[in-house]
Order: C-alpha cells, then structure tokens, then sequence
C-alpha cells in the first residue's frame, strides 16, 4: 500500500468517501476495491455514529443504516484486515465517541495493524485532542486535521505545523453534502491556508460533480467527494451489489475525468 | 474550571474546526460583559422587570407535614416568566447575542420550555428566532409549539434519530455550523462545548444567590439539604453553584430513572451511564458498547436526554453532590402530592426532585431544613399526565 504522501505524487488526486456498512460491508469492501482498479488518491471510509453533527442528511441516514446493520469499528478493521491487496492508501474518518469507547491507544494500534494510513475525526480539533494525536503521529497513523473558511491565521500556523498526510479543507462554513460549496474566494482562501501548511490541501463538502471539479481543481491536490457517492449507494440499494459497484464505478471515472483532463486556457 | 473549560476531566470543545471561532468570540464576549456594570445593570433589570424577580422562597407547610420532620422550602422558578428556569439563561444569552451583533437566534427545546423562553426573548428585542424540536416532543409539548410560533418564533420539527432533544440539539449545531457568522446559538443547559457549561451556569446561579439570601432571612441559617431535578442540569447547578463551598450543605440531584435504571429505559446519565463524548464536551452519557449514543427514556421530555452537564459530573466523581433518580411513576406521585397539599402544580421535571424526599424522607434526619428547586410549572404536561392520573375515567 502506498503512504499518504506517495499519493499525492502522481498529481491531483480524487479521495471518495464512503460511509462503512451502508448497505453492508461486503458491499462496502467490493466497492473499495473497484475505487481501488480506478485509480483514485485515497480512500475515505467512514465509521458510523448515531449523533454525526458534522454530516448532511445523506451522511446521517448511511449511518443509521450501517448501525441498523450492525457495523462497528471492530467489523470494519476485519473487513480492512481482508483488502491487503488494495493500494490505494485507506483513511478512517469517524466522530470521537466511539473511538474512545473502543480504547483510543487500541484503536491506534489496530487501525495500523489492518493497513489504515490516517484518520480524522471531526469533532476532535487539534488542540482538544492534542494527547491522542501526538499518540497518532508517533506510531504513524497520519492525524487528518480539518481546517474551515473562518480559521484563523494563528490556528492555521499551530495546524499547519501538526499536519501530516494532507489538510482536509473545508470548503464552506457548513455541513456536508451542502449544494453550496464551495465558497466563492476559494483561491484566496487556499492561498492563505497555503502560506501556513506544507502538506497538500484536500477540499471537500459540497463537491458533487464534474463541472465543480473543473472549477476548484487549480487550487488544490486533492478533491474530496462524500455525500454525492453515498446518495448513488443508497439509490441504487435495492438493485443489488452489482449494481451499486458499478454506479459507483462510472460516476466515479466521470470525476476522475474531470480532474485529469487539462484545463482549458 | 481551567481555561480549556475543564472541570476536572469534563468539558472541552469537541466540536468540528467551524465553530471554534464562534466559541473564542462567545467566550471573549461573555468575559466582557459579565464585568461590564452596564450590561449586568440591564441583566438584572430585565430579570427583576421583566421576568419578575427574585421568585419566592416559600415554606411548603403542608407538604413538610407530609414529609415528617423536615422543614421544606419551594423556590419558586415556576413564578418565573414564560414558567420556568429558563428565562434567566436565556436573557443573559439574548443579551450578549445584541452586543456580539447577531441577530439570528436559534435553540434546541425538549419540554419547550428553554424554547418558549428563547422565542419571548427574541421576539422582546425583535430577533430572529428559530427553534429545533423533536417531532415526538412537538406531540407532547403542543402548548409550547402554539406559544413560540404565536411569539414569531419559526419551529422546527427535527425527525432524525429519536426525534427529542438529543437530535434537536444535532440539528441546532448543523444550523450554526452553517449559519455562525450571523447567528447565536442559545443552548439551554449546563451542557455543551466550552464556555456553554460555565456562562449558562452563571446565568442560572441567581437561583441559588437568591435562595441564600432569603434562607438566612427567613431561617437566620443556611439551608442543611439542597434538592433539584437534573437532564442536562441547569436549575440544580444555578441552586447548587453558590453553596458549593458550604460543606455542611448537603445537595441531591435527581435524574429521570422512566421505566427504572434496571430496565435501561432511563434518562439517567450519571447513575446510570459511562464517560463520553456528546454535543461538544466530555462527561457522563448513555451509550452502548460500541459508543453509540443510547435514546434515553422519560415521561418529562426535559430530561428526556443522555448527557448531563461536565460540571455535574465533576461533582459526581468528588462526591460534591449526591446524585440518585426517580422513576416516571414516583414523578407523577410527586406531581399529584404538591397538587394536593399546596395547590402547586409543577413541571413534571421539577416532580422528580419532590419524589426523592416523598421515597426518602424516613432516612433524613428530622429537623433538616431543606430546599427543593421547583424549576417550573406543569402547565404544559397536563396532556401528558391526563392519562395517568384519571386512567379509569379515560
């Protein structure tokens, strides 16, 4: 498996999430490994929450299917501990109880042991999960920090000298999956953050198609895609596995697409 | 409490990077005013002209014959405006909201109380207002939908999850993630991220600045035994706050134990929950194994909610505060006991409080001279208690 920083050499990368369990995770496993075959930079796997309040509706109803399902952070690493053969660095994105609950330095040590490269936690920030992190960065599991429109030039720097693998940059002031993002000014907004931030910049919320590709990809290296994915998985639920995988498969080539083709002068 | 907004190892900021901002101006601007003369002059005005304080501190006579040999006093949050505790949380907040320039208000409301008073306070300095509630909490709490929506404020039905205050208060904080540069949210509890838990208990300490007061008029003494129900633990911490240094002055917090704590279908997070992480900071929640938050269970949807407020468990762990429960059926006893002997009738919320002195009077010493907070009225439960306490006229 590559490392976070080997897949941004490639050039701009597209990281999809998708949410674990949702509708099961065999399903959730042959969809990795399809995302795997396309090429994509990253992959983001979410681990379910009953209180997501960082997540749209889209993302909040995955989750209540995943848990109705019976997902928990133990069944997902042993789905990860199946996928050896995947490439494509994986990143656990998932909201702080329940890895608390799990035992953090435990959830540190597995999540290693099954090949995860990173993880994020929205409602952990820098600062009030300094402990844990630290702990994160020591063993080599890449803290995923989150920075917003709104933080401050100060916040960015402390963040910005923590950071490791990539900085999630969120494109609004808002949740996900909201048809707004990204902002207007998001050149300048990058700017700033670069001038704080040596790892690459990944952009997510909001982005759900090839055209709002087009328009954000000169400013950042990496784009990421969650709410749009999820929408298909559930749409496509009653079709069957195959049916989602492939779904999946080709809204996610027409996003590759859009982020490889060269911009036009 | 530190700087980081903890009180021994509860508290904190778990929340996502977007509010961080907002809590830093929030905080910054509570500081400010709370040693401004001017915006404490108008606080207190509003409290005593507008909401009509200090609210009595009334010898139940009655009921302490009731109760034995123990001398019961009643602080009357129920006199309050708009019927409850709430009002004196949310003037403070309405407030600091003008100076910060916001002037779009929203909050979370499980009985409709900390709604009602949101929504009045709003409409009083001409705000905005919108108002997260559960839809199953709306069908309990009709009175207070009509209410707010009669006072201007927008009410919003939230269905997600289990539809009562733990979810209203998710989508409260989606809103202001996505709406901070213009709005305030005004959380009703001793509950959420930093400075929430501490400026919401400064807001609510007249309770108990008030009650000492007019203890040591009345009595000469202070009280022995301080009583107040606890969801997320606003009234007991505003009448527990100012005694805590007075240790002969014992404190009971009472949670909603609903069907009782054995059967799991409770609202009671510090006797019957383990530490975690809910709505933006770390302390005593109602969870599974796996970390997912457990619905919690009460006849009274205001503390129909799995987290209580860090402070309290703070005090849980030193041992501060005593902290038990009572069941739905032991509240609804309570309830219909005031009726009778005083002619009050409480919230269901505040009748849990009263339930543990009706179950453990025999085991408190005679003489005792207590206080029970009586944090609001029962007005808007009589639909909910209609069926249960003429069952077979129904």
């Amino acid at each position: 498996m590559k490392t976070l920083n080997e897949a941004f050499d490639a050039g701009k990368i597209l990281i999809p999430y998708i949410a674990a369990g949702d509708p099961d995770l065999d399903t959730t496993a042959e969809i990795i490994g399809e995302l795997d075959k396309l090429g994509v930079g990253i992959i983001e796997v979410g681990m379910p929450f009953s209180d997501p309040l960082a997540d749209g509706p889209i993302i909040q109803a995955a989750s209540q299917r995943a848990l109705a399902g019976g997902t928990n952070i133990s069944r997902i690493f042993k789905m990860l501990e199946e996928l050896r053969d995947v490439k494509t660095p994986i990143v656990l994105m998932g909201y702080f109880n329940p890895i608390m609950k799990y035992g953090e330095k435990s959830f540190i040590e597995d999540a290693l042991s099954c090949g995860v490269s990173g993880v994020l936690i929205p409602d952990l920030p820098f600062d009030e999960g300094k402990e844990f992190y630290d702990i994160c960065s020591e063993k080599g599991l890449c803290p995923i920090y989150m920075v917003t429109p709104n933080t401050k030039e100060e916040r960015l720097s402390q963040i910005g000298s923590k950071a490791r693998g990539f900085l999630y940059c969120v494109s609004l002031l808002g949740i996900t999956g909201d048809k707004r993002g990204p902002i207007e000014g998001i050149k300048s907004y990058m700017e700033r953050v670069r001038s704080h931030v040596s790892v690459p910049l990944a952009l997510g919320f909001g982005i759900d198609s090839p055209d709002k590709i087009t328009a954000v990809k000169p400013y950042v290296d990496g784009i990421v895609i969650g709410s749009a994915i999820v929408n298909i998985i559930s749409e496509k639920a009653d079709m069957g596995r195959k049916a989602i995988v492939n779904e999946v498969s080709v809204f996610t080539s027409a996003l590759i697409d859009a982020l490889r083709t060269a911009l036009q002068p | 409490m530190d700087l980081k907004g903890y009180f021994g190892r509860f508290g904190g900021r778990f929340v996502p990077e977007t509010l961080i901002p907002a809590l830093e101006e929030l905080e910054e601007a509570f500081y400010k005013a709370i040693n401004d003369e001017a915006f404490m002059a108008q606080y207190r005005y509003l409290l005593k002209d507008y909401s009509g304080r200090p609210t009595s501190l009334y010898f139940a006579d009655r009921l302490s014959k009731h109760l034995g040999d123990i001398k019961l006093y009643l602080k009357r949050e129920d006199l309050n405006h708009t019927g409850a505790h709430k009002i004196n949380n949310v003037l403070g907040q309405i407030l600091l909201a003008l100076r910060m320039n916001k002037k779009r208000i929203i909050a979370e409301t499980g009985a409709g109380q900390h709604g009602l008073a949101t929504a009045t306070a709003a409409a009083k300095f001409g705000l905005e207002c919108h108002i997260y509630m559960g839809l199953e909490d709306m069908h309990r709490q009709a009175l207070n939908v009509y209410k707010m929506r009669t006072l201007g404020a927008e009410v919003i039905p939230v269905t997600s999850g289990t539809m009562t205050l733990k979810d209203a208060t998710n989508e409260a904080i989606r809103d202001w993630v996505t709406n901070v540069s213009t709005t305030h949210y005004v959380i009703g509890s001793v509950v959420g991220p930093h400075p929430y838990p501490m400026m919401v208990r400064e807001f609510q300490r007249v309770i108990g600045d008030e009650t000492k007061e007019q203890i040591l008029q009345k009595e000469g003494r202070l009280p022995d035994l301080l009583v107040a129900c606890v969801g997320g633990g606003s009234n007991s911490m505003g009448m527990f706050y100012p005694f805590v240094n007075d240790k002969d002055v014992k404190m009971v917090g009472v949670e909603a134990a609903g069907y009782g704590i054995e059967t799991g279908q409770h609202a009671a997070a510090l006797t019957g929950g383990s530490v975690g992480v809910l709505h933006g900071s770390r302390s005593y929640i109602l969870q599974d194994g796996n970390g997912q938050i457990v619905p919690a269970v009460s006849i009274s949807a205001g503390l129909d909610y799995p987290g209580v407020g860090p402070e309290h468990s703070f005090y849980h762990e030193t041992g501060r505060v005593h902290y038990t429960h009572a069941t739905d059926d032991e509240a609804i006893e309570a309830f219909k006991l005031l009726c009778e002997t005083e002619g009050i009738i409480p919230a269901l919320e505040s009748a849990h409080a009263l339930a543990f002195l009706v179950r453990e009077h025999k085991n408190i010493e005679p003489g005792t001279l207590a206080v029970l907070c009586l944090s609001g009225r029962g007005d808007k439960d009589m639909e909910a208690i209609k069926g249960k306490l003429f069952e077979e006229e129904m």
